[in-house]
């Protein structure tokens, strides 16, 4: 067991950069707290470990089936106000209602794709804007429930030690990746998921026309979305010790979407390359220059957008890597000889 | 109370009518979702601000400027902008997101985040069937007929209206018709950003300007064009008042406030599950399901 692991990592990880990357972001992340414990740094890696699992759930949903859902803060804000709603009125704990959160924004997420399934193109993308903003109405029209503009507060913290808390978000950004990344892999042998949404964006009479139950299939890619989206939700209120009406705004909605296409649409590495970039970098922006960080983000998006249209991680790997002509295996851009059929690369 | 209301429909309605039309507009010709479309508009007011408050310029100086400008504004940013990713429909939607809050943050730095207005063109009020109307409504109403008058010239008599319709059907055939496509995108871009101009001309006065106002009336314009079919001028314009209805009927029946969004919305979505494509919506070959 270990010397296949050990064989794997030597033979698929290490003659691939991007593998190599990849593994030493993963070891960075999990070693951070020992190189710098301060609550500050912290605190912005834990929105960042947030908001990855959130920006990858949109992907899964948008990027591989082509639904493109505008109002992917729909689950988001279900979740969090589903787990502070069931911390008010039942009193449970955050490792029960993150869950039952996400749930709840799964059942949403299926309920809401029911008139989406008839529609296309920009009108099922407009169709999915409209809904968090309904629910944005209605929280602020119930505020006897909702706490109205102030939002539910004073729900507990996933756990008093920052520490603990990076911890518990950086593993359950983990699965989740790791999750989605397996259900979304084209090339499983096991999972046929991955194959069934391409072939649904790429052409869905074509899809249907094989045999494929697509309609089924669409409403999975919503659940997966909406579950993962309601658990970033849930843990994004528990570290705020708040759920605001925030989470349902337009501007969340977008910034899922300017994320993830920043990072690379249609591959999971993008958006979590795309949050770690974005993320930290308005924060920082916020904290050095104040107010220009918000023009500077929309620069700096129109500008990759201008000359890396495929995401920026998608540019750095393609500049990093080569597929060997014959027999497609991924090689180091500076080979000369494909390292399994020594084909030349140029 | 009721007449009140109809006025408001009538006013607000020609106003989104005005605002749908340049966004209904772009994307029937280059099936471009310009996202920006309200943020030019409400760059338009502030340009409109800045001439009339700030430099103190006349009314009808100051309109000129901002009504051009906006319409060379909106063709560099196509330009230069839009055009460059026009193939990625994903790529367009963000830069226009990300150009609308360029838009705002800029305005943000230059104005600062205060309410302002702007002084109405007509000043006043007259009274109509025991309802007092600022003349600046009656003003608002005429002028938006005129400008969908002019349209309709435009698009049904002239030649350059010839062309536009041309691309919009099919533009690689346009282009073997001898249509130059990329200069007739850049005209309509313009000429969409124009109307948001003018449309932010005529409500300057009576709604109050702030940055991020692009968003609401964004959402309410994005339901305006799906209720009556994308790409649909038609649809935009019934679509519209219809909207605007609704925003009234939801204010005088006295449910809460926050719940006209919702009730709009609530609409758009009834008409898209009893047809999916909208009122009037042109639906292509390729496009269908």
């Amino acid at each position: 067991m270990l010397k296949r692991l050990l064989n794997n990592f030597r033979w698929g990880v290490l003659p691939v950069p991007g593998r190599v990357i990849a593994v030493v972001f993963f070891a960075f992340v999990f070693v951070f707290p020992l190189i710098s414990d301060d609550r500050y740094i912290l605190l912005v890696l834990i929105f960042t470990n947030i908001f990855v699992i959130f920006a990858v759930s949109w992907d899964v949903l948008s990027g591989y089936t082509g639904l493109v859902n505008f109002g992917h803060a729909l689950f988001f804000g279900v979740g969090a106000y589903g787990s502070a709603l069931l911390y008010k009125y039942l009193g449970w704990q955050p490792w029960l209602t993150i869950p039952l959160g996400a749930v709840a924004a799964t059942l949403i997420g299926v309920i809401t794709c029911w008139p989406a399934l008839k529609l296309r193109g920009p009108y099922l993308s407009l169709l999915t804007l409209s809904f968090p903003l309904m629910l944005y109405g209605v929280v602020y029209a119930l505020p006897s429930i909702t706490g109205g503009p102030y939002g539910i507060w004073g729900i507990p913290l996933i756990s008093e030690s920052r520490v603990v808390e990076y911890y518990v978000v950086l593993i359950v950004m983990t699965v989740s990746v790791l999750i989605m990344w397996k259900l979304t892999d084209a090339g499983s042998r096991y999972i046929r998921t991955g194959l069934i949404f391409h072939a649904i964006r790429e052409d869905e009479i074509a899809a249907r026309a094989t045999g494929i139950n697509t309609i089924n299939y669409k409403l999975l890619a919503f659940a997966i979305g909406g579950f993962f989206a309601g658990i970033a939700g849930g843990l994004y209120a528990h570290v705020q010790m708040i759920a605001a009406p925030e989470c349902l705004t337009m501007t969340m909605s977008f910034q899922v979407i300017i994320w993830v296409i920043f990072g690379g649409i249609v591959s999971i590495y993008g958006p979590v390359a795309g949050v770690y970039t974005l993320f930290p970098l308005v924060e920082f922006l916020r904290g050095v220059i104040g107010k220009y960080n918000y023009l500077i983000l929309a620069v700096l998006v129109i500008l990759v957008l201008l000359f890396m249209p495929q995401g920026i991680a998608v540019w750095i790997r393609d500049k990093l890597e080569r597929e060997c002509p014959r027999c497609k295996l991924t090689n180091a851009a500076w080979r000369k000889e494909c390292r399994a059929c020594s084909a030349s690369l140029h | 109370m009721v007449e009140l209301a109809i006025v408001q429909t009538l006013v607000n309605g020609s106003v989104y009518a005005l605002l749908a039309l340049g966004l209904s507009l772009i994307f029937g010709v280059g099936r471009l979702i310009n996202m920006a479309h309200t943020a030019f508009f409400v760059v338009a007011a502030y340009i409109l601000y800045y001439f009339t408050r700030q430099l103190g310029w006349g009314a009808i100086p100051s309109i000129a400027i901002t009504v051009v400008g906006t319409a060379i504004l909106g063709a560099l940013c196509y330009h230069f902008l839009i055009n460059r990713v026009r193939q990625h429909q994903q790529a367009v939607l963000l830069i226009t997101v990300a150009l609308a809050m360029a838009f705002q943050e800029l305005l943000y730095i230059g104005f600062g985040s205060f309410y302002l207005s702007v002084d109405p063109l007509i000043p006043g009020t007259m009274v109509i069937l025991g309802v007092i109307v600022p003349r600046q409504y009656l003003l608002v109403i005429a002028a938006v007929a005129a400008v969908l008058i002019i349209l309709w010239l435009l698009l049904s008599r002239t030649k350059l209206g010839i062309s536009i319709r041309t691309v919009a059907n099919d533009p690689e055939i346009a282009n073997v018709l001898g249509v130059n496509v990329p200069r007739t995108l850049l005209t309509t871009m313009s000429i969409a950003t124009g109307l948001a101009a003018v449309a932010a001309v005529l409500v300057a006065p009576i709604w109050i300007l702030y940055p991020p106002m692009w968003m609401h009336a964004l959402t309410i314009i994005l339901v305006i064009v799906v209720l009556g079919g994308l790409g649909s001028i038609k649809g935009s314009i019934i679509g519209a008042f219809i909207i605007a209805l609704v925003e009234q009927v939801v204010l005088i029946s006295g449910i809460s406030t926050h719940l006209v969004t919702t009730f709009v919305l609530l609409a758009m979505v009834v008409v898209l599950v009893v047809r999916p494509g909208g009122l009037f919506g042109i639906v292509l070959e390729e496009e269908r399901l």
